[in-house]
């Protein structure tokens, strides 16, 4: 049996690996052309069981909550992971961390002047179903300063890392918020070259999915690549 | 052939504060972890080898805040993909919690995947700084003799293919430094 390579990485939608303006990138990324090897692309990739993970790890207001709830906006994010034909992916495991409300990470290394929320750790991890769907619960993250030009500020976003079906179909991001004013200072959003691209990474507002009395909705499609289908396969 | 109507979402940075998402246990926040430096999960029969090293800079500084992950096969030169088995090709680590910024994973030496191919290890990288996560792959130096005969390897000019292949150290351990940039620039992949 013979099955289609994996579609290549599309950089016409991802960042350049030099980007100045997002000043770290500029000692930390090769120099050289990456090389392309096809080859490569046919390793599978680790599969994912729901028994691996509790119910509770994709609610970010419970799964850290020791005598009060966290402090901030309730929300929820929800989205369905696909490739780049539509079709759902199964069964993806989806890692994310952020800020708390205030705009104040966990990590220790962190120095933002902004108070910690006891009951509030900021990671999550979930499965996509079989239709490729996705939910979490979380507090909205704020904004939090950092040190790459006067003044900087990152727009508010949560940290994405998804396994797709194969060890290339790997995708690290960060989801942001519709309307965010900070976007047009942010280098490491306008770090994607097309405004489509940078689109996609934000999340919709979603009367429909808000539930009442408890939480505003956040839509967040992901793609991952595909693979073209291969009819004739025997 | 169905043609592609959707784009791949754009990646971006896992910036300088994963450790108490991607890697809790490692660095002892209160989540649980998947994946760790171990991909042993019950000492069975094999080789237990430890692979080591770090991730430098352009100026040779190495990075604290980098996070690695490997993918191989296990002793026979199969992908396991089952996270219940008790070896996992998969294992992740970040530089942040040993002194030294090394990372370091305790697994078992892979079996040959293919004729062609000699026994290694696959390799994505991610730091603050990268936008993109990178893709690179390690052999071993003692295996010189499927080293020679590497499909993918001998693709490589001949500098940059040792900077691929991992210093045996003792019998357990093997040292495979990463050089995001400069004079021993590893090979990352376009896959």
């Amino acid at each position: 049996m013979s099955r289609s390579p994996w579609n290549d990485r599309d950089w016409s939608n991802h960042p350049d690996l030099i980007y100045p303006d997002y000043k770290s990138t500029v000692l930390r990324n090769p120099k050289k052309p990456l090389l392309k090897l096809d080859k490569i692309k046919q390793i599978p990739a680790p599969k994912f069981q729901t028994s691996s993970l509790r119910t509770i790890d994709a609610d970010l207001t419970l799964n850290a909550k020791k005598d009060h709830d966290p402090i901030g906006e309730r929300i929820i994010v929800l989205g369905k992971v696909k490739d780049e034909y539509g079709r759902p992916v199964p069964d993806c495991l989806i890692e994310i961390w952020q800020a708390n409300s205030a705009g104040r990470y966990v990590h220790r290394e962190e120095i933002h002047d902004a108070p910690l929320d006891p009951n509030f750790l900021g990671a999550g991890m979930t499965l996509t179903d079989q239709n490729g769907d996705y939910k979490f619960t979380t507090i909205k993250p704020g904004s939090y300063p950092w040190g790459n030009h006067q003044n900087a500020w990152r727009p508010a976003h949560i940290h994405f890392s998804l396994l797709g079906r194969s060890f290339v179909d790997r995708l690290v991001t960060q989801m942001y918020f519709e309307g965010d004013p900070l976007f047009k200072y942010d280098p490491i959003f306008n770090s994607i070259p097309d405004e489509k691209a940078k689109d996609r990474l934000v999340a919709k507002f979603s009367i429909d999915q808000t539930i009442p009395d408890f939480a505003h909705a956040y839509i967040f499609d992901i793609i991952l690549r595909g693979r073209e289908a291969t009819p004739m396969e025997t | 052939m169905k043609k592609n109507t959707y784009l791949q979402t754009p990646s971006q940075t896992v910036g300088p504060f994963f450790a108490y998402g991607l890697t809790a246990k490692q660095y002892d926040y209160p989540f649980p972890s998947l994946f760790s430096g171990n991909l042993i999960k019950n000492e069975v029969h094999g080789k237990v080898i430890i692979i080591s090293g770090k991730v430098y800079d352009g100026q040779g500084i190495a990075l604290d805040d980098a996070m690695v992950e490997i993918w191989q096969a296990d002793l026979q030169g199969k992908y396991r993909t089952n996270l219940n088995d008790d070896f996992l090709g998969f294992g992740r680590m970040g530089t942040g919690s040993n002194e030294d910024r090394s990372f370091e994973f305790k697994t078992f030496k892979p079996g040959k995947v293919e004729k062609n191919l000699a026994p290694h290890v696959n390799i994505t990288v991610f730091a603050r700084g990268m936008l993109n996560h990178l893709f690179t792959r390690m052999y071993f130096s003692d295996e010189e003799e499927d080293n020679q005969k590497d499909i993918i390897l001998n693709q490589i000019d001949p500098l940059s293919r040792s900077n691929l292949i991992a210093n045996k150290v003792d019998d357990q351990n093997y040292r495979f430094d990463i050089f995001l940039q400069g004079e021993h620039e590893t090979v990352f992949f376009d896959i």
